[in-house]
């Protein structure tokens, strides 16, 4: 079994969210880039995992960005994984990522095909979706437990207010949250092992954006906090109600 | 232009949000001049149909069809597409849900539609068509401008409230030729949890972090929750200790939520759960060190330990319901 998984780039969670040149861009000077922890912590580690127990035979990573993207996927090496491919293409837009990899994957003869629920970044939780469709494989979103026997995949996966168990059958792309697995360190073995593993730059296949980001917003900023005693709970009951009309 | 929505149904009506999102199908066709037409999938009485009229929709295609009492991906995403080329829509809606999160990416990857995802206002349409949406979990919003002829947007819950009018729309049966494959996926086991406020959905939410020091202390949260008619979250460090499920987890790794109010009780208020949560309307926190950042991105604050002044806020709901 061949098992791809998806990562991307993304500003450190910490990371102060500003904008520049009118605000049409994000300002990525002072941001530490790291793989999006729902890439790293769950999607990778599960196909480390099944690699680990004999389920997988290679565990390949792709993600879509220029060179400056490189130092992520080698952190992503250094937790395992075979080979790792870069595709040569900047976008923010979900279609045109998807359709990156969707001419890249589609003759691999993936299996399954892991990604995050969404980059913390746009939040989209998009393109797993649409990998599926343009490869016209099955599709399990957020999932929290994966298991593969054989040619057949148990996934749990959230649904409203609950977990629902599914049965399929391979192949399959599935977007991975918390549940799937645990964070891992990266050891210095890894670290030196994955100087040399191959990082193969794949040229856009020239998909094209469907949309793109005009510009951004900041939140509007809160005109301070208004303070409350332990004894003024009915006053605090009578502002929510009154003021901020949210009760 | 017509719209097309995904109305959203369980335990025999429509959610909120389903409501929601059909008055927000029938703005985007307002302003593009065309009808708005709700998807409907699976059993549901004829009434609760018709119901989605008064919300905005001039026409309701039900697919009437047992296989679709489940979810499946695909047969929903297969359904919307057909509603979407038999009536020449452009712009395809869904929630910024599980659902809508997965059947909105097939139905874009079929149609070629670019997609805006999490949006949280109406399209402007001054300089092509863009959709405002949060991105950086709350920490900043992109006007994102599709270029595609079809469109996809998932629309972020509570984003509008729902009114009511008179109109009524056309029931139709709409009949979609599903093949096996779009039942692949076997259902062999659901966990609800049931009773509970879902919490996407929530338009009051009460979060507990690691202030309340122990699970054993949630009483207090739940009893608050249930006199407000709120849903529960909670921080990271709480989901990450077991002491409450992960689905309730808010923040930049959790869930991003935008209820009319957050009540946050022993938050401290790292800037990765402030991430998940900063949009909520009114902010209230309640912890016992005055520094807590939260203070900062909050609208009422109240400094105290949690276990003396949460019984008191509920104590107060109370008599303000009682008095109502």
């Amino acid at each position: 079994m061949k098992i791809l998984v998806c990562i991307c780039q993304v500003p450190d969670t910490t990371a102060k969210i500003q904008f520049t040149d009118n605000n049409t861009k994000f300002n990525t000077q002072g941001v530490t880039m790291i793989i999006n922890p729902y890439d790293e912590w769950y999607a990778l580690v599960r196909a480390l995992e099944l690699k680990e127990a004999g389920t997988a035979s290679a565990v390949h990573l792709v993600t879509v960005g220029r060179a400056d993207a490189e130092p992520v996927i080698r952190k992503a090496l250094a937790l395992g994984g075979d080979e790792a491919f870069r595709i040569d293409a900047d976008s923010n837009d979900t279609y045109e990522i998807a359709a990156e990899i969707a001419a890249f994957a589609k003759d691999q003869n993936y299996d399954l095909i892991l990604c995050g629920k969404e980059s913390i970044d746009y939040n989209n939780g998009m393109v797993p979706g649409l990998l599926a469709g343009m490869l016209d494989m099955a599709y399990i979103g957020f999932a929290t437990r994966i298991e593969v026997s054989g040619s057949t995949a148990t996934v749990s996966r959230e649904i409203e207010g609950g977990e629902e168990v599914d049965e399929t059958s391979l192949p399959l792309v599935i977007s991975c949250q918390k549940g799937v697995a645990e964070q891992r360190i990266p050891n210095m073995r890894g670290i030196m092992a994955a100087r040399t593993k191959p990082l193969k730059v794949i040229p856009s296949s020239g998909a094209g954006a469907l949309a793109t980001v005009s510009s951004y917003e900041m939140p509007p900023a809160k005109t301070g906090v208004k303070m409350f005693t332990a004894d003024q709970m009915d006053e605090l009951v009578a502002a929510l109600h009154n003021e901020a009309k949210a009760i | 232009m017509s719209v097309i929505v995904l109305a959203e149904h369980s335990g025999g009506s429509f959610k909120k949000k389903a409501l929601e999102l059909v008055q927000y199908g029938q703005k985007i066709a307002a302003q593009q001049g065309g009808d708005t037409i709700a998807v409907v999938l699976g059993d549901i009485a004829e009434g609760e149909l018709q119901q989605l009229g008064a919300y905005g929709a001039t026409k309701v295609l039900h697919v009437a069809d047992a296989r679709v009492n489940d979810f499946s991906a695909r047969a929903y995403a297969k359904a919307l597409v057909a509603a979407a080329q038999q009536s020449s829509a452009k712009v395809i809606v869904t929630s910024h849900d599980v659902i809508g999160r997965s059947v909105a990416p097939l139905v874009a990857a079929q149609l070629k539609a670019g997609v805006a995802a999490g949006a949280v206002a109406m399209p402007e349409n001054g300089n092509g068509f863009a959709v405002k949406t949060t991105v950086f979990s709350g920490k900043g919003f992109a006007n994102i401008a599709i270029s595609s002829d079809v469109k996809v947007i998932t629309l972020m819950a509570n984003t509008f409230q729902p009114q009511k009018g008179e109109s009524s729309a056309v029931v139709e049966k709409l009949s979609v030729s599903f093949d096996d494959k779009d039942f692949g996926i076997k259902v062999k086991d659901v966990k609800k949890v049931t009773g509970a406020v879902p919490l996407t959905e929530a338009e009051l939410v009460v979060s507990g972090g690691r202030g309340m020091k122990g699970p054993e202390n949630w009483g207090v949260l739940e009893e608050l929750a249930g006199t407000l008619g709120a849903a529960l979250a909670c921080s990271r460090p709480v989901a990450d200790s077991h002491w409450r499920p992960h689905h309730e987890h808010v923040g930049q790794t959790g869930g991003t939520i935008r209820p009319n109010l957050y009540v946050a009780v022993g938050i401290s208020g790292a800037i990765q759960h402030l991430a998940g949560v900063n949009t909520s309307k009114t902010i209230v926190v309640i912890n016992k060190d005055p520094e807590a950042p939260f203070f900062k991105a909050a609208d009422y604050g109240v400094v105290g330990d949690a276990l003396e002044i949460v019984p008191k806020l509920t104590e107060a709901v109370k008599k303000f319901k009682a008095a109502q």
